[in-house]
């Protein structure tokens, strides 16, 4: 078959104030390939899709496509130019049918102004694209009786009616079964046969191994390198994804790490439900969660926590049980969380500094169940000092600070209720520089008086920086573990995406 | 924090001294009087429904509760002769026991607050229909409830007992509201359900108990409008009622979205709501455009609110801005 190259991305940059998220980026495609684009969380992947699907606009670099430049794109001239995207999370109405979806907006009318729906036509011009995709169902079913891989299958064919010459994939298998992988894998071939390009964005290199023509790697934002058919191999796209200098972040620990700590035994989470995990973590020590987004980091602390039940298992603290499932639980053994979404579930915004950091341990100041606002403001000030919180006064609504501040009133939460364990989701996303240093010089404080901590960070400088020893986990389950001197962004990603290294490999590092 | 409440008062007073210009009748004591009883009667459970609209939940049955509540007391004091408290006490528990289940209903089969309380709407009003086959139930000649009578329609003075008894209730939930621990819970449960949840807090149990305490305060209303009304006709009695609840939370700055609102703003809404109604007797205004000045009304009201509201959170946005840029300052230096 000729190949034709049909888009042509060139020395693509895209800032925002203080980051740069690409610089100077060159990616083509050609007509009926398969290009493969990976990198580690926050390497630019998402940035780069954007910009094609026309959602942002490049600060610089230009976009050519049959031959016309462009600066930048709009959601229309790209799919005008027949690029597709079917989205990690599924944008389907699954009140409609199959055909509904497939052509919303472009529905064959009649009956002139009333603009009543052709359900037949509808029906007769979405069924050929089914048919042509092979799928089990038809175009009268109701999405919301079909599964995650038969929505794919859907938003596939949805991009076919739009004639699409390029379809973006981004993690397509992370919620589907291994058969309903291979069915997926299968589709992309048939795709490229008739000449339909795939961009494939995924963290499973097998996946990759399998169906890509050529992969691309990203990484800080730019483009490390390429591998042709014959080159892709495991070993190979991990050297180019790692690699870059860390900065060192390291504080070493005052004293060795105590016997006692966190127990977590074939801990089950609702959201992996075959599989077990288990854990120690001993006061004085920090320890790394890493692993690739949707790993199941952020399901296993938030089952410790007790603000997602537990399927099974068993947390202790000191040899204390801790029950499952109970927020009020975890609290009350010292056992706190940091969460990942800090304006979502770890402040009240509209509610001002001192009513936050009491919001956990209100009671406490509290004199025949009212609340003794002197006390209140002589905890909130304290630790406000303590966590050098940059805010007129405690009585500033917590949504009119930075980042970095706001975090460190979900600190300052915690710090003031004794701490036994404190799991940190994510510490510094969205944080500047400088307060991410004050963070993690506050989490070695904590640890060196005797505080249990996790860190779950998708953050590589961060969790091989901060961290005295790592667990890495991979779809539900623990992968690996490493110590400090294990520490390096090949053993991290290795065990992050396969888990199948040989423990002697693990050691040579 | 008060400004909302003070614009509110403020208000009052402009339409107060207009009505009183053009019709001096307005401010004599005797209107006087019957507009306090009647803030007293209606505000009363408005400061239920505005503590469940705090939750950012909504409670509609109110009126059907005050139908049936009303006719249960009836029936207990009169036909079944029941010793005053005892009825009394058994009127407020079924209301404290019908909230709590609009609580269950919410929290633990997480049906939406609009919903329950819809049924509990048409429910309670077709029961109270049903248990006096539509007739209209009164006090006929039951007697030996006299203190009752006095403390729930007479007066102090010139002031009427349900206003008293109003201002006291307000009162009390100023304190639990906007002093005590479930008061801040209350208030964080609405803004952010699920930080709150995140720090430990009964989020459940905290939404169950403000519809247990609209409930109660339900309760307590319909004792108050029995004898008020001196009977029930079970399809009339209450209705609409539900909507002058919400009115006067919304009216009292309390935000439909949650966490938002107090016991102050509500019992100024109610005031202006009653001031509205007089009004439009006072000022010879047909009295079938009633609902209409009040809509009216409640509409610009929020209106304004929303401008201000804007304006100050645009105020906030900038200045925090400002301060972000010069607080980043030192940590770049």
């Amino acid at each position: 078959m000729m190949t034709e190259q049909i888009l042509e991305l060139r020395a693509i940059t895209k800032t925002y104030p203080g980051v740069t998220a690409l610089s100077g980026v060159d990616l083509t495609v050609n007509s009926g390939e398969v290009l493969g684009l990976i990198g580690e969380n926050g390497a630019g992947k998402s940035t780069l899709m954007k910009i094609l699907g026309g959602v942002v606009a490049p600060s610089g670099g230009t976009i050519r496509i049959d031959d016309v430049e462009h600066a930048s794109l709009t959601v229309n001239s790209s799919t005008g130019a027949g690029i597709a995207f079917v989205h990690q999370e599924l944008n389907l109405f699954e009140n409609l049918d199959v055909a509904g979806n497939v052509l919303i907006g472009r529905e064959p009318r009649f009956g002139g102004f009333m603009k009543l729906i052709d359900q037949k036509a509808l029906r007769a011009r979405v069924q050929p694209l089914l048919d042509r995709l092979g799928v089990d169902f038809n175009a009268r079913a109701l999405v919301e009786d079909l599964s995650i891989a038969q929505r794919q299958m859907v938003e596939i064919a949805k991009a076919l009616s739009y004639d699409a010459r390029v379809i973006i994939m981004d993690e397509p298998t992370s919620s589907l079964t291994l058969t309903e992988t291979e069915r997926l894998l299968k589709v992309i071939g048939e795709l490229r046969e008739s000449g339909v390009s795939v961009i494939y964005i995924s963290h499973r290199l097998s996946e990759v191994m399998a169906c890509a023509d050529r992969v691309v790697v990203l990484r800080d934002g730019q483009r490390v390198g390429s591998l042709d058919r014959g080159e892709i191999t495991h070993d190979a796209m991990i050297r180019l994804m790692i690699g870059r200098s860390l900065k060192s972040l390291y504080l070493p620990p005052k004293q060795q790490p105590r016997d006692q700590g966190l127990v977590v035994e074939d801990l089950v989470t609702t959201a992996f439900s075959n599989s077990k995990v288990s854990f120690k973590i001993r006061r004085g020590e920090i320890v790394g969660l890493a692993g690739l987004v949707g790993c199941g980091r952020t399901e296993v602390a938030q089952a410790i926590f007790g603000v997602d039940p537990a399927l099974g298992g068993r947390v202790t603290i000191d040899g204390k049980s801790v029950k499952l499932g109970d927020v009020r639980s975890a609290i009350a053994h010292g056992i706190y969380l940091a969460p990942e979404d800090r304006k979502r579930s770890g402040l009240v915004l509209d509610l001002p500094i001192a009513e936050n950091i009491t919001l956990a341990s209100l009671p406490r100041y509290a004199r025949m169940t009212l609340v003794d606002t002197a006390a209140e403001h002589k905890v909130a000030e304290e630790q406000g000092r303590k966590l050098k919180i940059k805010a007129p006064d405690v009585d500033t609504i917590a949504l009119t600070l930075s980042g970095g501040n706001q975090q460190k009133i979900v600190l300052g939460k915690w710090m003031s209720m004794q701490p036994n364990v404190v799991i940190f989701d994510e510490p510094t996303r969205g944080i500047d520089v400088g307060a991410k240093s004050e963070i993690y010089a506050l989490m070695r404080e904590l640890s060196d008086a005797g505080v249990a901590i996790l860190m779950i960070s998708s953050d590589m400088e961060e969790v091989l920086g901060v961290s005295d020893r790592m667990i890495v986990m991979h779809e539900g389950h623990v992968s690996g573990h490493l110590e400090r001197n294990q520490f390096s962004e090949h053993n991290v990603l290795t065990l992050a995406v396969g888990g199948t290294i040989q423990q002697e490999a693990i050691e040579h590092a | 924090m008060l400004r909302k409440e003070l614009g509110l008062f403020l208000l009052i007073l402009v339409i107060g001294a207009i009505t009183a210009v053009l019709n001096p009748q307005f401010i004599s004591q005797i209107n006087l009087t019957n507009l306090a009883n009647q803030i007293g009667l209606f505000g009363l459970f408005a400061i239920g429904v505005g503590v469940v609209i705090i939750t950012g939940g909504i409670e509609l049955s109110v009126g059907s509760m005050l139908a049936l509540l009303g006719i249960i007391f009836l029936d207990l004091l009169v036909n079944h002769e029941l010793a005053w408290p005892i009825a009394l006490l058994i009127t407020v528990g079924g209301g404290v026991i019908l909230g709590t289940i609009h609580g269950l209903l919410v929290t633990q089969l997480r049906l939406q607050p609009f919903v329950v309380t819809l049924c509990g709407l048409l429910i309670y009003r077709g029961l109270a229909r049903y248990y006096t086959a539509d007739s209209t139930a009164g006090f006929g000649y039951g007697s030996g409830y006299e203190t009752l009578e006095w403390l729930v329609s007479g007066r102090v003075g010139v002031v009427p007992n349900a206003f008293i008894f109003f201002v006291a209730v307000c009162l009390i939930m100023s304190v639990v509201l906007h002093k005590s621990v479930f008061g801040r819970y209350l208030f964080a449960v609405g803004k952010n359900e699920e930080a709150a949840r995140f720090s430990g807090i009964p989020t459940k149990l905290v939404i169950t108990a403000a519809y247990s305490i609209a409930g109660l305060l339900t309760g307590l209303s319909a004792i108050f409008f029995v004898f008020y009304t001196q009977s029930v006709s079970p399809s009339a009695h209450g209705n609409f009622y539900e909507l002058y609840a919400v009115a006067a939370a919304v009216l009292g700055g309390c935000s439909l979205r949650g966490g938002e609102g107090s016991i102050l703003g509500i019992f100024l809404g109610t005031v202006l709501l009653q001031v509205l109604q007089n009004l439009v007797n006072m000022l010879g205004i047909p009295s079938s455009l009633n609902y209409t000045v009040m809509g009216a009304v409640i509409m610009l009201g929020v209106i304004a609110d929303r401008e201000l509201q804007r304006r100050r959170m645009h105020k906030i946005m900038v200045d925090s801005a400002a301060a972000r840029a010069t607080g980043k300052a030192p940590a770049a230096a």
